[in-house]
């Protein structure tokens, strides 16, 4: 039985919003990619407007997770919960803000010949990125530490396409320097996609912390 | 006044102890349906600005007044106020939990017989919809009857709490309801007060800032019988804009 029931409401509805603004950022990512990969100019300029509302999100969650320190002095795993939110916020934000640069890519590349199988490598590179910040969110709401490592363990294959999208696009760019530019802006990208991998994997980390209290590098 | 969620406007409020100022010019609103704090070191002024509001003081032989203290608008310190009627209107609870030498009953149901209640359906219904209120009812029905002295003190100061409710008051004052009470009994209250927010205005007087802190929406900074800084209790614990009031809070005072 808990006594600090108003207490426990705002540390639920934390978690809840935290998970609203997660599911914006995967949304982004899906969006960004779809943009890049249909050519969509309008959808990438809707990406980067939509990142406002997510900045804006985490800040104002953030600030109630200042708030409720400073006001409930919570401590032990309470006290885990509010710092953890700040950093899954900080995470979040950074992927939201990769999101942007992808889409801002995406209008460099507006005429410009698709590479076609790098296209489908940086795909499968956001649907692992997606996937790994939904599982890590998972994790997060239901305190689950193994499926905090399972999901971190995705990031080792974000980075094998990461890198084979490297090795390809310098052959690409060896063979053909009219491609150069598209090539350099698809590393840009797939460099983007990674990072974000990285950024759930912090997520990861941060869960781990919060149901442990111990500190892991998982990625 | 009324009506635009403004409960009890003090105006330049000025108050003296014999020759003794105790408050300057303090000017608040306090807002229905919220927790107010007053917080601020030992002799600052807190304790007497909440006295001032149901005209407590005036037991104090050579306490003077001035400026307003409106309540919905009428100023409660004009002659001709029903003194017994505002204190119904305007509750307190003291710091030490002091219920009465009776039966827990007949402590709930002391105010509604003085006030002329001798219907023993509807005092029955007043009690339980009292203890109801005060958090207390499911602790306590199985002993109505027996000696209200004999329960903890978290217990009894919900016994208090729930004689106040009974006489149905709109605001409640609480000075530093929850001093004598262990961590545990602490929390039960001011997780009752944050429940009572809805139906009653509520200002609280408490020595612990982190308490105040937990439990109010805005709180009042007092030092040397000044109000020094009122605001949104987030905003107050996070960044205060009178230097004073980031000593107090952060604990660098003097």
């Amino acid at each position: 039985m808990t006594v600090r029931v108003s207490f426990d409401k705002a540390l639920v509805a934390l978690q809840h919003d935290i998970l609203k603004t997660a599911s914006l950022v995967e949304k982004a990512i899906y969006d960004s990619v779809q943009a890049l990969v249909k050519q969509d100019m309008a959808a990438a300029a809707q990406v980067i407007m939509g990142d406002d509302m997510i900045d804006n999100l985490c800040l104002e969650i953030e600030d109630r997770c200042i708030k409720l320190i400073a006001t409930q002095q919570p401590m032990a795993r309470d006290l885990r919960i509010a710092i953890t939110g700040i950093k899954i916020l900080v995470s979040l934000e950074r992927m939201g803000d990769h999101c942007v640069d992808i889409a801002r890519a995406t209008m460099c590349l507006s005429g410009l010949l698709p590479i076609v199988k790098t296209l489908e490598d940086i795909q499968l590179m956001a649907n692992l990125a997606r996937q790994m910040l939904k599982e890590g969110l998972d994790a997060y709401v239901n305190s689950d530490v193994e499926r905090a490592r399972e999901m971190c363990a995705k990031d080792d294959e974000v980075d094998y396409i990461f890198a084979k999208i490297f090795r390809d696009l310098l052959a690409v760019m060896t063979a053909d320097s009219k491609a150069v530019v598209q090539s350099a802006y698809l590393l840009y990208v797939s460099r983007y996609l990674e990072r974000i991998a990285d950024q759930a994997t912090n997520v990861g980390e941060a869960v781990i912390y919060l149901v442990t209290g111990e500190r892991g590098e998982l990625n | 006044m009324p009506g635009n969620g403004i409960k009890i406007a003090v105006q330049e409020l000025d108050l003296y102890y014999k020759d003794l100022q105790a408050l300057y010019k303090v000017n608040l609103n306090i807002v229905v349906n919220r927790v107010t704090a007053l917080i601020g070191p030992s002799g600052c002024g807190k304790s007497t600005f909440l006295r001032a509001l149901n005209r407590m003081n005036d037991l104090i032989e050579g306490v003077r007044v001035k400026g307003k203290v409106l309540l919905d608008g009428y100023d409660i310190y004009q002659p001709g106020v029903d003194v017994v009627n505002l204190r119904k209107r305007v509750g307190m609870v003291f710091q030490r939990a002091n219920p009465f030498p009776m039966s827990v009953y007949d402590n709930v149901a002391y105010g509604p017989r003085i006030h002329g209640e001798k219907n023993k359906r509807r005092l029955d219904e007043i009690v339980e919809k009292s203890l109801c209120d005060a958090a207390l009812w499911g602790e306590v029905q199985d002993r109505l009857y027996r000696s209200a002295l004999g329960l903890s003190g978290g217990q009894q100061q919900r016994v208090c709490i729930a004689r106040l409710l009974a006489v149905k008051p709109e605001v409640l004052l609480m000075d530093e309801p929850t001093s004598a009470l262990d961590p545990l009994a602490t929390l039960k209250i001011e997780e009752l007060i944050k429940d009572l927010k809805d139906k009653y205005t509520i200002v609280i007087v408490t020595h612990n800032m982190q308490q105040a802190a937990r439990v109010s929406d805005t709180t009042a900074f007092f030092l040397n019988g000044e109000m020094v800084e009122y605001g949104e209790t987030g905003v107050i614990f996070t960044k205060p804009v009178d230097r004073r009031t980031e000593d107090y809070i952060t604990g660098r005072f003097g």
